[in-house]
Order: structure tokens, then sequence, then C-alpha cells
């Protein structure tokens, strides 16, 4: 009988300690440019991710344990960020990762979490994966290789019935990933390259390239910028001019997307025809929902007020997440991904299914032109038509105008 | 890009404009580095503290060289208590204050960077004025009139400092305690409240200097480091502490990189004002104007 009773009590004392395990919150980590170049966008990410983790612990958490997310400030900064995973995955020990905004604090820590074969959420890179090949990659941008990007900057330009084309790409990893992949378009495409030129990421003004562009007299002007050197570009583009016979000038400029950005170039974006991934009038299910209460939350965080571009994708990792662990009732990273890899996912940024390298099966990039933009203004971009669609064509809400200086006006 | 003689005489031109960007962004250093020989190398982020300063005095509707002028009493007074700080700290304790000096001003840069952050997020900050965004013509030429202005302003800035430090008696004591502290000890004067007052200088006209670099482009926190290599870099070609040097220099250096970087690339760029550093150095290690 003392045996019996000893023996209640130590499966008592163990299905105690089982509970608490239950009831330990899985823990997902992740670094984020919330300062540096790419600080304004990842800040704005942050506040979609932290939307997902309030609703699926509202909705009773995943596999009954509440989510806790980590996410440390990785400055921008690509050599910060295998210290960060290292330290979230040895000392936090979480249990899924999300990576970092971009391409270039995202490239540093493929080769860890190839090495440790571990689930890895991406979020708005291009082509991390390319020569790593790890099975267990899902990226969140609506993207696979750089056709799937410029298929419509380059359908426009033939149309326009361009014959020559300029480069201008910033000297680090995604834009040399982008101006590499539009090169070999352009090739494709039978276009002449007339002007060639990668500037160092320090470079603060860029009147000199734009007058070098202008005398190349160039059909095309393919851009592949990260924020900072978006803007100084364009003001310059708007001092300087790039020349009459410029039928389309853009392309691949990263900020054009984040609305401070957008409020502050204002007028000057006219004209330009440049990627997106999400513009007003894309009706996914969902998607309105979520940005009426991200408007709400961002303009308590001070951040991009708008949204568009990066938070209802960076929400749709969440959904993934939950879509992937509440079907398998697991957190075996290799059992997420087997299933990430054979179902589609629902999500507010439409239906997403992944190809064998994790990048989306089926592209949606969007390649729109600025029209009609006033100065000073945010809410006008919330009305459809400020950025025609011109791609991709399930979407398509107009033609490219062209000249570029026609455009502009 | 083939050679042609039209786009080498825009690239000389925007040079010359170039130039007078950068040394009215390297006048301020050349007070303090040049002729105090402080390692100051906070002074960029104080420049992109001004610029901020300007952003905020520019939302009451004033024009950005106004805000700028009316910033230099508050950073005068700013500079002289930094300078105050270091001084107690690191140069009244003994000959390694150059290496602890670099520390304290690396500090000092970082500090005001993320309180930047802090106080304004992550965010560019750009002003609006009349001559931003215009630009005007000469025959096929397009010229930016923000760079008229900052080279306007740039070259009013080296005047009056030079006459400054020429005509007046605190500027003839600036010169002095550069030359000689012990001398001007002997003298009865005091070498550090003149280095106080010459400090507070440089660091008003660092206030100028961020309005300048808020009218040439957006700003945001971090952009103090673009400009650590080249500021140094123009105040040691110029010749420590000549402000005529410093206005050369910065022509020089604008000119060769803006020739580099329309004829042979960008990415060489950055490249050209070390490797005018380092032959000037060899030629001549005073510097182009220095004695």
């Amino acid at each position: 009988m003392k045996a019996l009773r000893w023996f209640a009590g130590m499966a008592a004392v163990f299905a105690m300690a089982g509970a608490a395990v239950a009831q330990q919150p899985i823990k997902i980590g992740m670094s984020m440019p919330q300062t540096g170049g790419l600080g304004a966008g990842g800040k704005a990410a942050l506040v979609a991710i932290r939307m997902w983790v309030e609703d699926v612990n509202a909705r009773g958490g995943l596999l009954g344990r509440k989510v806790e997310l980590t996410a440390y400030d990785d400055q921008s900064n690509p050599a910060m960020t295998p210290s960060l995973y290292t330290k979230l995955l040895d000392v936090d020990k979480v249990d899924l990762l999300i990576a970092p905004y971009a391409t270039v604090p995202t490239a540093p820590i493929m080769p860890l979490v190839k090495q440790r074969d571990l689930l890895l959420m991406g979020n708005f890179s291009f082509q991390v994966n390319h020569t790593v090949k790890h099975d267990k990659w899902f990226n969140n941008a609506p993207w696979n290789n750089a056709a799937s990007w410029f298929e419509g900057f380059f359908q426009a330009g033939q149309k326009a019935g361009a014959k020559t084309i300029a480069f201008l790409a910033a000297d680090q990893e995604f834009a040399q990933n982008l101006a590499n992949g539009a090169k070999e378009l352009a090739k494709k495409g039978g276009l002449k390259t007339v002007y060639e030129q990668n500037y160092p990421p320090t470079t603060t003004d860029f009147s000199s390239l734009i007058r070098a562009v202008r005398a190349s007299k160039p059909d095309l002007v393919f851009v592949a910028s990260y924020p900072n050197d978006s803007v100084a570009i364009v003001r310059a583009v708007n001092e300087i001019g790039v020349g009459e016979g410029v039928k389309i000038f853009g392309g691949g400029m990263v900020g054009l997307q984040f609305t401070p950005i957008m409020e502050s170039l204002g007028s000057l974006l006219n004209g330009i025809v440049n990627y997106n991934s999400y513009v007003p009038g894309m009706n996914y299910p969902g998607i309105e929902d979520f940005l009426q209460r991200y408007a709400k939350k961002a303009a308590a965080e001070k951040v991009d007020p708008l949204g568009f571009y990066l938070p209802p994708f960076n929400y749709a990792i969440g959904q993934m997440i939950e879509q992937a662990v509440t079907a398998t009732k697991s957190l075996d990273h290799k059992v997420l991904a087997d299933y990430l890899h054979k179902n589609e996912m629902k999500t507010i940024v439409g239906p997403i299914r992944y190809g064998a390298d994790g990048e989306w099966a089926n592209p949606r990039v969007v390649m729109g032109q600025f029209r009609g933009i006033a100065d000073k203004n945010v809410e006008q971009f919330r009305q459809p038509g400020k950025q025609v669609i011109l791609y991709p064509e399930a979407y398509k809400t107009g033609d490219v105008v062209v000249p570029f200086e026609k455009a502009r006006k | 890009m083939p050679f042609s003689f039209e786009l080498l005489l825009e690239a000389i031109v925007f040079g010359v404009l170039l130039g007078c960007f950068y040394a009215a962004v390297s006048i301020g250093l050349s007070v303090s580095f040049g002729l105090l020989d402080v390692p100051h190398v906070a002074h960029p982020a104080i420049m992109v503290f001004g610029a901020y300063c300007t952003w905020l005095l520019g939302r009451l509707g004033l024009d950005p060289v106004l805000a700028g002028v009316l910033l230099t009493p508050a950073f005068f007074l700013l500079g002289m208590a930094v300078y105050r700080f270091y001084y107690e700290v690191f140069e009244k304790r003994g000959s390694d204050a150059g290496v602890r000096g670099i520390a304290f001003f690396f500090g000092l840069a970082l500090i005001i960077e993320v309180g930047l952050i802090l106080a304004f997020g992550v965010d560019q900050r750009t002003v609006e004025a009349a001559y931003i965004g215009k630009s005007f013509s000469i025959g096929d030429m397009r010229i930016p009139m923000r760079t008229v202005v900052v080279t306007v302003v740039a070259l009013v800035l080296m005047t009056v400092l030079t006459l400054y430090l020429s005509r007046t008696f605190t500027g003839r004591a600036i010169k002095a305690v550069a030359q000689d502290e012990q001398a001007l000890r002997l003298m009865g004067a005091n070498p550090m409240r003149i280095k106080q007052w010459a400090f507070g200088i440089a660091t008003a006209v660092a206030a100028v200097a961020g309005a300048m670099l808020i009218i040439i482009g957006p700003v945001d926190p971090g952009m103090d480091r673009a400009y650590i290599g080249r500021t140094f870099s123009v105040v040691v070609l110029a010749g420590l502490g000549s402000m005529t040097g410093t206005i050369a220099a910065g022509l020089i250096l604008g000119i060769s990189e803006s020739i580099v970087l329309m004829q042979f690339g960008a990415s060489w760029a950055p490249a050209v004002s070390f490797s005018l550093l380092l032959i000037v150095l060899g030629i001549r290690p005073q510097g182009l104007f220095g004695r």
C-alpha cells in the first residue's frame, strides 16, 4: 500500500511537470532591422508579426501553448545577424526561426540554418537560397527568380519599342542579384546595354551618375537601389533629368514602397515604373481588415502608416506557421518543412504554394507606374490608381505611359 | 563610358560644387583637429545633429540656411561644454590623451546617433526650400540650385573664419595656441580657455555644416559614418588648420571624385580621397597649405 502511494505521488509529480512543460510558450525568434537603412521597413514588419502573435494567442495559442516572440535589432547590419541567430538558438532556445527583413541581413545566416538543418521562414529576401539550396527555407516574398521580378518591366519596355538599356545598381548583394538577373533578361530580350554602373552604398549624391546615364541616351533605365539611394536618385533625376529619350525609368528601387519615402518624394514619383508587393485594388481575403487594424497600431508606434509593402507579408509568415503547426501538431522542423512544401498556404496575401527552392511557385510581383501623385498627401496612396498595375495580367489596371518625361507630368 | 569633353566639363563643374560642399562640412574639423589637435571624430555626428535641429526649425517654416545660422549660439555653448569635459577628463591628465580622446569622441558620436534614433526614429528627414529640387541650365548643363547655395555658404564661412582668425585678437590667440601653447602660457594667457572658445566655434560651424548636409540630401542618424573619412582627408590634405587650404582640398577632392565617378566608375570614387591623401602625405607631409 505504501509503495502504491509512493507511485501515485510520483505519477502526480510527473503529471504536474508535464503540465508545466505544456504551459511553456512556443518561442519564435528573429532579428529585425529596427535601426539603420532598413529600419523603417523592419519596424513596420515587426508590428505585423506582433499582431499575428496577439491574434494567435487570443485564439488560444499553438498546440495549447502561448506564442512568444523574441526580436533583436540587427541594425540593418549583416555582420550582426549570425551572432544574433546563434544566440537565439543556443541561449534563448527558440523553437522556430523567422529571417530578418531583406536580403543583406539574411544572407549571412543561411549557412548557419543549413548546417543545423533548421526551418527558416524567409522575409523578403532575394535569391539568398540560390546557392545554399536549403530545403527548409520558405520565403514570404511574392517572387522567385529575376524573371519573376522584372517580366513586367521588360514587357512594358518591349511594348514601348525600347532597344537600349542603362543599368545603375548598388554595390551590395541584393542589388547585384537583381541587376544580374535583369541583365540576363535584357540580353534575352535583345536589348543593348549602353551604360552599366555599380555604385558604393556610401554614395550620397547621384548627380554625376545621372548625368552619365543621360549621356548614354538609353531607352530604358533600370535601377536596383536601397531606400536611401532610391530617394537621392529620384531627387537627382528631378534636378538633372535623364533625357527626353528615356521611355521607362525604375525597376528595382527599394524604398519607393515605404510610406514616409513616398510621402516625402510626392510628385517626384510620377512616371516611375517600379516593383511592389501589394497596391490598393488587389483584393485578397482578409487584407482590408488587416490593414485597418495595422493602421491603428502603426500610428501608435510611429511606423509606416499604410504598411502595404511588408506588413501583410509578415503577418502571412505567422499565418503559415500557424497553419503548418496546427495541421501537423508538431514543432519538428522536418515535419513542418514537408507540410509547407506539399500544401497550399492560405494567407491575407492570397494563396501561396512553394517550389522546391522555397520560393513562390506562382510569383505575383507587381510592376506599377506612379501616376497623378500630389505632394504632401499620405492618404492619396490608399486610393487604387495611384500606382497603375502594369503587371501581372490578372491584376492589370492600365498600360504604361511613355516616354518617362511625359509620364512625369 | 566613352570619353567626351562635354562630360568632362560637367564633371569639373559638378566637382567644384561637390568640393565646396566637402569644404563646408570640413571647416569645423579644420579648427578642432587642424588647429587644436583634438581628435574630433564626432564632428560628423555633431553635424548630423545640426541637420536634425535644422529639420526641426524647418518645420516652423524657417529656411534651412537661416536655421543653421540661428543654431550657432546653442552649438557654440555645446562645443564649449564638450571641450571642457574632454579637457578635464582626458587632455589634462597626460600624454596618452590622444588615444583615449579618440575613444571619447567615438563614444560621443555613438551617443548622438543613438539619441537621434530614439528621438526621431530611423526614417530619413528632409527639408524644403525654394532652391531644393530646382535646377537651372547653362547650355545643356543642368545645375542643382541646392549645390550652388551650399557653395556660397561654404565660401562665406571660409571668408568669415579666415578674417576672424587673422584680424581679431581671439582669432590670433587661437592660432597662437595651435603654434606654441607653452609660449602662450608664458604670455599670461590661459590656453585651455582659448581652446574651449575655439572648440565652441568649430561646433557652431558644424551646425551650419549640418544645415548644408540636409540641403544637399536627406539625412538619417547613421549618416555621420560616411563623412568621417572624407572630412579628415580634406583637413589633412589641406594642411592642418588652413582655412584656404580646406577649400582647396575640398575642391581637389570633389573634382577628382567627380571625374573618377563619371569616367571610370562609382566604385572607385571613395578610394580617391584616401589615395590623394597618401600621395600628398608622401610628397608633402605637412599638407598642401601647411607650414
